[in-house]
Parts: C-alpha cells; sequence; structure tokens
C-alpha cells in the first residue's frame, strides 16, 4: 500500500517541478551576534532566569557543593544520576565521605525497561549540558550511552551542569563551528526552562508534564 | 475527509457572533498573542530580515520538494527511522493502525499534532479500540469536551478558565472542583503522568523534517512531546510532505521565526531534535521510530505554481491571532480543522471550491495576515484567486471546482453593466430612470441578501459627467 502510495505521490511531484524548475536564490544568512565570554555568561544567565531557571555561578572545584545546597535546602529525598560520565564519578565520591542529609543516590546504569519505575519516583536528576546558546538562553543537552534521555524530562527537579566556555553565541554557530550535520545523535535537545504552559487562558503555570523546576550550575574555571 | 458536506458558513457565523463569551474569550487571548509577538519581533529590520529568508528557505526546499523527500526518506532510513507514505487520511490512518497491531498494543499518547487532527486520527483509533490520549494541555482539555482545536496553536483558548474548571470535574475521576490555573495544570500532570508510564506507543507531529541528515524537530514548551517520543517503546511521528527543509542551518531561522509568531517566544522550553531510534547501547528512547509522511492533497496543490506557497506554511497560527475576522468568530465557525486565513486558502484548495470555497468570503482582504506572515506567503492574493476561480469557468482555472458559483442571472447582469457603463447615452438615461424611482437600489433578490448586513448606497442625484459639465468643465 504505501509503496503504490509513495510512487504516486512522488510522480505527481515530478511532473511539477519538471513544469516548473523556479530556480530560488539564496539569501544572506542572518548575522551571528557575537558576545564576549562574560556577556555570554550574563545573557544566558538573564534570559533562563527570566524563563524562571535557576542559575548558579560556580567553579570547577565547588560545584559538587553547591549540588549538595541545593538538595539539602530543597529536602530532595532521592536523586538520579549517571554513573560512568565525570559527574556521575564526583558526585559518588562526595557521597561516599559525607551522605548524611543527603539524597539517596540512584545510578541510571540499566535499561529503562529495568528502571521505569524508579526514574518516574524520584525527586530530582542531575546531568551534564553539552552546551548552551547565550542567544536565546538555552541549554544544549547531548544525551549517550551513559547519560539517558529520560533523566532530564521525567523528575520534577532537573539539575544541569555546563562548563561556562561551552556557551555559544548562537545556534546557528554551533551546528556550524562543531558539524552538527556530520554527528547528529539519536537525541539533542535545546531547554531554556521548566516544563511551562498557557493553554488555560494564556496564563503562564509551570511544571505540567516535565520539571517542574530547572537548576543550572555555570562552572568557571 | 474532514467536512464531505459543503459548509454552512452563515449559520455557523451567525452562532458564533451571538456567543458572546466565545467571542470574549478569544479576543482578550488574541491580543495577548498579538502583543508578546510584538516583544520578539520589535526590530522592524532585522524582522524584515528575517522574514525574508524564511521566505526564501521554504521556497527553496519547496522548489527541491520530491528530491529532498526521497534524501529524507533515505537518512532516515539509514539512521534506522522507517518511513511510510500515505496519500490519504484514511491511509496514513490504517498505517498508525497497523503499527499499533503490529505491537500488539493498545494504548497511545499524543503530543500535539495538526496532521493527526487533519486524519481524525482519534476517532478512527477509538473505533478500532485503541486509547488515543492527547496529552498537551490545551489538547486533552477539548478532547475531554469532546471537541476540535479553536485554534492552531493554543486549541482550548475558546473556553475560560470557569469552563475548564467544570469539564475537568465532570471528566476527570476524583478531580477536585478548582479555578486556579496551577491547580488544574497540576491536576492534568498527575492524570497524564500515569498515561505516560504506561503507554504503548507515543505519536507527534513534526515542525521541521532535515533532508541532509534525516532529522525531525519539534518545539513545545510542556514536556509532553519529549515524553511521548522517548517513554514508550514506540514512536510514531506524523507529517505533512511540504514540512521538509535542506539543511540542519535552515533551521535556527525557522525556528525563531515559528517560535516567535506562535508564542512570542525567543524560544520554546524544548527544542527536541530527533535523528534515530534508540541504539545500541543507550539506555532508554523508543526502540522504534515510524515517519509518516502524509500527501492528502497537497501535491495538488504543488502542481500549480502560483498556488505552491500555501505549502510554504509553518503553521504559526499569527495569522489567526491577527485577522479581524477570526478574532470576531473563533475557529470552529470555518468548519475546518485550518481556521483563519491560512484555512481559507488551504482548505478550498484541498477540499474543492465547492466544498471549502466560501471560506474565501471571510476576508476584508485587510493584508493583515500577509504583513505577520513569518514566510510571506501572499494569502490575500490566493485569497482572491480562489474568489476569481469560484466564478470562473476558464480553462486556465486549477482549482478542483471552479466556476461553481457561476450562474446566468449573474453572468446576465453584469453584462448588462457593462453596456450601461460603456455607453454613455444608456447611462444617462438609466440614471434619469433612477431618478424617477427615487435613487435607492432596490431591495430584490441577491441585493436584498448583501444589503441584510450592510447599508444600502445612495445613488447621486447628478452624475459626475453631469457635475463636470455644470462646472464648466469641457473635456472632464
Amino acid at each position: 500500500m504505501s509503496e503504490g502510495s509513495r510512487d504516486q505521490i512522488f510522480s505527481r511531484l515530478h511532473a511539477a517541478t519538471r513544469q516548473s524548475p523556479a530556480p530560488v536564490s539564496q539569501p544572506p544568512a542572518m548575522p551571528i551576534k557575537t558576545y564576549s565570554q562574560k556577556e555570554k555568561v550574563e545573557k544566558l544567565k538573564t534570559l533562563m532566569e527570566a524563563m524562571r531557571t535557576e542559575v548558579h555561578l560556580t567553579g570547577a572545584k565547588n560545584w559538587a557543593n553547591s549540588v549538595k545546597d541545593i538538595l539539602k535546602q530543597r529536602a530532595v529525598k532521592s536523586l538520579l544520576y549517571a554513573t560512568r560520565t565525570e559527574i556521575g564519578k564526583v558526585l559518588e565520591h562526595q557521597w561516599e565521605n559525607s551522605a548524611a542529609d543527603l539524597p539517596q543516590l540512584f545510578p541510571y546504569k540499566n535499561n529503562i525497561e529495568q528502571h521505569k519505575e524508579m526514574v518516574f519516583n524520584v525527586d530530582a536528576g542531575i546531568t551534564s549540558a553539552a552546551g548552551a546558546i547565550a542567544e536565546t538562553g538555552a541549554l544544549i543537552l547531548w544525551p549517550t550511552e551513559k547519560e539517558p534521555r529520560l533523566m532530564s524530562i521525567v523528575p520534577p527537579l532537573h539539575i544541569a551542569v555546563l562548563q561556562a566556555d561551552k556557551i555559544h553565541n548562537s545556534l546557528s554557530e554551533v551546528i556550524q563551528k562543531e558539524n552538527w550535520p556530520a554527528k547528529m545523535p539519536t537525541n539533542v535537545v535545546l531547554v531554556s526552562g521548566p516544563s511551562k504552559t498557557a493553554d488555560i487562558e494564556m496564563t503562564l503555570a509551570f511544571g505540567v508534564h516535565g520539571p517542574k523546576e530547572l537548576i543550572v550550575l555555570i562552572v568557571e574555571n | 475527509m474532514t467536512n464531505p458536506q459543503p459548509l454552512d458558513f452563515d449559520k455557523n457565523v451567525s452562532r458564533a457572533l451571538n456567543d458572546t463569551q466565545l467571542i470574549k474569550n478569544i479576543k482578550s487571548a488574541m491580543a495577548t498573542l498579538v502583543s508578546k509577538r510584538k516583544t520578539i519581533f520589535s526590530d522592524a529590520t532585522e524582522t524584515e530580515q528575517l522574514r525574508t529568508l524564511g521566505n526564501a528557505l521554504k521556497k527553496n526546499a519547496l522548489s527541491k520538494l520530491p528530491q529532498l523527500l526521497e534524501q529524507l526518506e533515505e537518512k532516515c532510513t539509514q539512521n534506522g527511522i522507517k518511513v511510510h507514505w500515505a496519500e490519504t487520511a484514511a491511509e496514513a490512518n490504517q498505517q498508525v493502525l497497523d503499527i499499533m497491531k503490529s505491537h500488539g498494543a493498545t494504548r497511545l499518547v499524543k503530543g500535539k499534532s495538526m496532521v493527526s487532527e487533519e486524519m481524525e486520527l482519534n476517532a478512527f483509533l477509538q473505533k478500532h479500540g485503541i486509547e488515543a490520549l492527547e496529552t498537551d494541555l490545551g489538547e486533552f482539555i477539548i478532547q475531554l469536551n469532546h471537541e476540535t482545536p479553536a485554534h492552531i496553536i493554543v486549541p482550548a483558548i475558546h473556553k475560560n478558565k470557569d469552563q475548564i474548571s467544570k469539564i475537568f470535574h465532570d471528566n476527570i475521576p476524583d478531580a477536585p472542583y478548582t479555578e486556579d490555573v496551577a491547580e488544574l495544570t497540576a491536576i492534568a500532570r498527575k492524570t497524564l503522568r500515569q498515561k505516560f508510564y504506561q503507554a504503548d506507543v507515543g505519536l507527534s507531529g513534526v515542525n521541521f523534517a532535515v533532508a541532509e541528515t534525516g532529522t525531525l524537530c519539534l518545539v513545545e514548551n510542556e514536556g509532553n512531546g519529549r515524553m511521548c517520543t522517548t517513554v514508550p517503546r514506540v514512536h510514531i511521528a506524523l507529517m505533512g510532505l511540504e514540512k521538509v527543509v535542506e539543511k540542519l542551518a535552515d533551521v535556527p531561522p525557522l525556528l525563531r521565526l515559528l517560535i516567535g509568531s506562535a508564542t512570542g517566544q525567543l524560544i520554546t522550553t524544548y527544542v527536541n531534535m530527533i535523528t534515530s531510534p534508540r541504539k545500541e547501547g543507550e539506555k532508554d528512547g523508543p526502540k522504534e521510530v515510524h515517519l509518516i509522511i502524509l500527501d492528502n492533497g497537497r501535491s495538488k496543490i504543488y502542481a500549480d505554481p502560483r498556488r505552491r506557497q500555501t505549502l510554504q506554511c509553518i503553521r504559526c497560527g499569527t495569522c489567526l491571532s491577527h485577522c479581524p475576522v477570526y478574532n470576531r468568530i473563533g475557529g470552529h465557525a470555518y468548519g475546518y480543522i485550518y481556521p483563519g486565513p491560512i484555512g481559507k486558502i488551504l482548505n478550498p484548495q484541498v477540499e474543492g471550491l465547492k466544498t471549502a470555497g466560501v471560506l474565501a468570503s471571510a476576508s476584508s482582504l485587510c493584508n493583515a495576515c500577509e504583513e505577520v506572515c513569518p514566510v510571506k506567503i501572499q494569502i490575500p492574493d490566493l485569497i482572491r484567486r480562489i474568489r476569481n476561480e469560484s466564478y470562473s469557468k476558464d480553462s486556465t482555472c486549477t482549482i478542483e471546482g471552479h466556476g461553481y458559483k457561476r450562474n446566468l442571472t449573474e453572468v446576465l447582469i453584469w453584462k448588462v453593466w457593462q453596456i450601461i457603463n460603456t455607453h454613455p447615452s444608456i447611462n444617462a438615461a438609466g440614471l434619469k430612470i433612477l431618478n424617477v424611482l427615487g435613487l435607492k437600489i432596490p431591495k430584490i433578490g441577491p441585493l436584498k441578501y448583501w444589503t441584510r448586513y450592510r447599508t444600502t448606497p445612495e445613488l447621486a442625484k447628478k452624475s459626475l459627467h453631469e457635475l463636470a459639465k455644470q462646472h464648466g468643465v469641457d473635456h472632464e
């Protein structure tokens, strides 16, 4: 059925293009606005905060302490993390030394089929961000084998750790600079804040399906 | 398809005009959307540049449509996405059902997809014993109330929160009555979480499909789209064949245009780019991804070089929000799931003029839609085209049902009009007769209908010709 339909559709489309092979002139791309490193951090912070994201500036040595403080403050009881990532290793080490008052760590090490109940019941998930976009204020999440997709969407609280030097000027720039067309992974997600909706009377409400809260730690060197 | 019967547009409009609550809800929401859009496109020069670029990118994609679709199919297939082609809505529905059956699946969670509305997929699946549940909050509300979307972007905007409170309380077991928007949202979250957890298959639309990489781009704010495309073991994506773009680099400017026009945001909460099913070693995500590419009348529109621009549409809905007619009658009156200016040109071309041509009459040709369209579709021009073809039997006409409005009386009236106005003596004599009759246009036949809501024009006592003569103008 699909085969026949495919042929029919293509025969109509090809017939139409043969009749009018209108060439389209390539317009100039929009200029990419460039920001200094300091401006990038500021712009990202301002725009994401405007979307009700909590943004913390922290250092390479104390980001884990910031995470602990955030978790304690919110009385988070369970934290989903990825085991073999840099972040995962640091957390495991930190928790070994002082697990008192800290949430229980839940490692995402098997397939979702074994972990579904856990993933749907933890209070928070922590992931890295592969980068960010200053122009529009968004994180780039690039899930991997080590760091699965659901960690950043199912738990009510998502904590993302971003290296400050990975903030790009714009999406156009990062696609070009990192040659995304040659290496698109299973899934890339841009995230600008916690889940929200304005479907009822255009009134903003947060946390409709995804995380109710998004916390970003920008790690500066 | 959606409406096999000719549309009783007049009746729909009268009903809408009399529903004061509806008009109040629509007007206030549209004012918000319009002002939010303005904050994003505040720099006129930059906006114009961006629109010109958006127009060219979509035009470029359309000029190579068959090649790009072949490339998309090839890339997707390489990436492990299964591609299906459907000529009609019925065929696409069957494809969804077959995929579900092949997995013994009975529960489907849906992200927002206008193509699925076009297909009337929910009703079809329900007939086959499958629960198809809308998870976008707006779509969820109207599904509970057995309605179709009133707006492409904000589907439940015709309802205010009191009405929604009642819909929730009446239809969701154990839902307490509340008029608090945050609480209503929390009820939806709780109800649908369970459904995401249990669903076998997730369905979504597609905003842009990138031929270069075989990537499906989806924008959303709620996160239900990410849930639908990540939690269930199978993901089905539906797209109209016009959604393909050439390169990944084309996506950023189109995203700016789509999101800015649709909701007045710089970027949505989530921009989700999907390029393959779960790969070996990955721990989650669907094991199967299907892409159904639907024609459903689009290739017919594509065949006409002038009408082809209709397919540039990125479904941002901003022409609805800015339309003075939409603002006064809302979306349902149009009788099709694509209402407003884009609906006025799209539906008649897909369904034929006899069925849907009347929609083109609902325009004052104020040009607001064209001024705001992010990809510069010349909507008023196409409305005129549809109006003209409605009356023309000419062989150059390409829209199905053209000439359906042509009738002998009107042809005759215009013929007489032509004779009167090209023969000065007859014209002068005619005016004299009208002077005797009292200079009134008689309210009979079509004129009676025409003057139902309009002031009857009065004829001047003296013609311009006579006045000029009186003032001593020799050669007027």
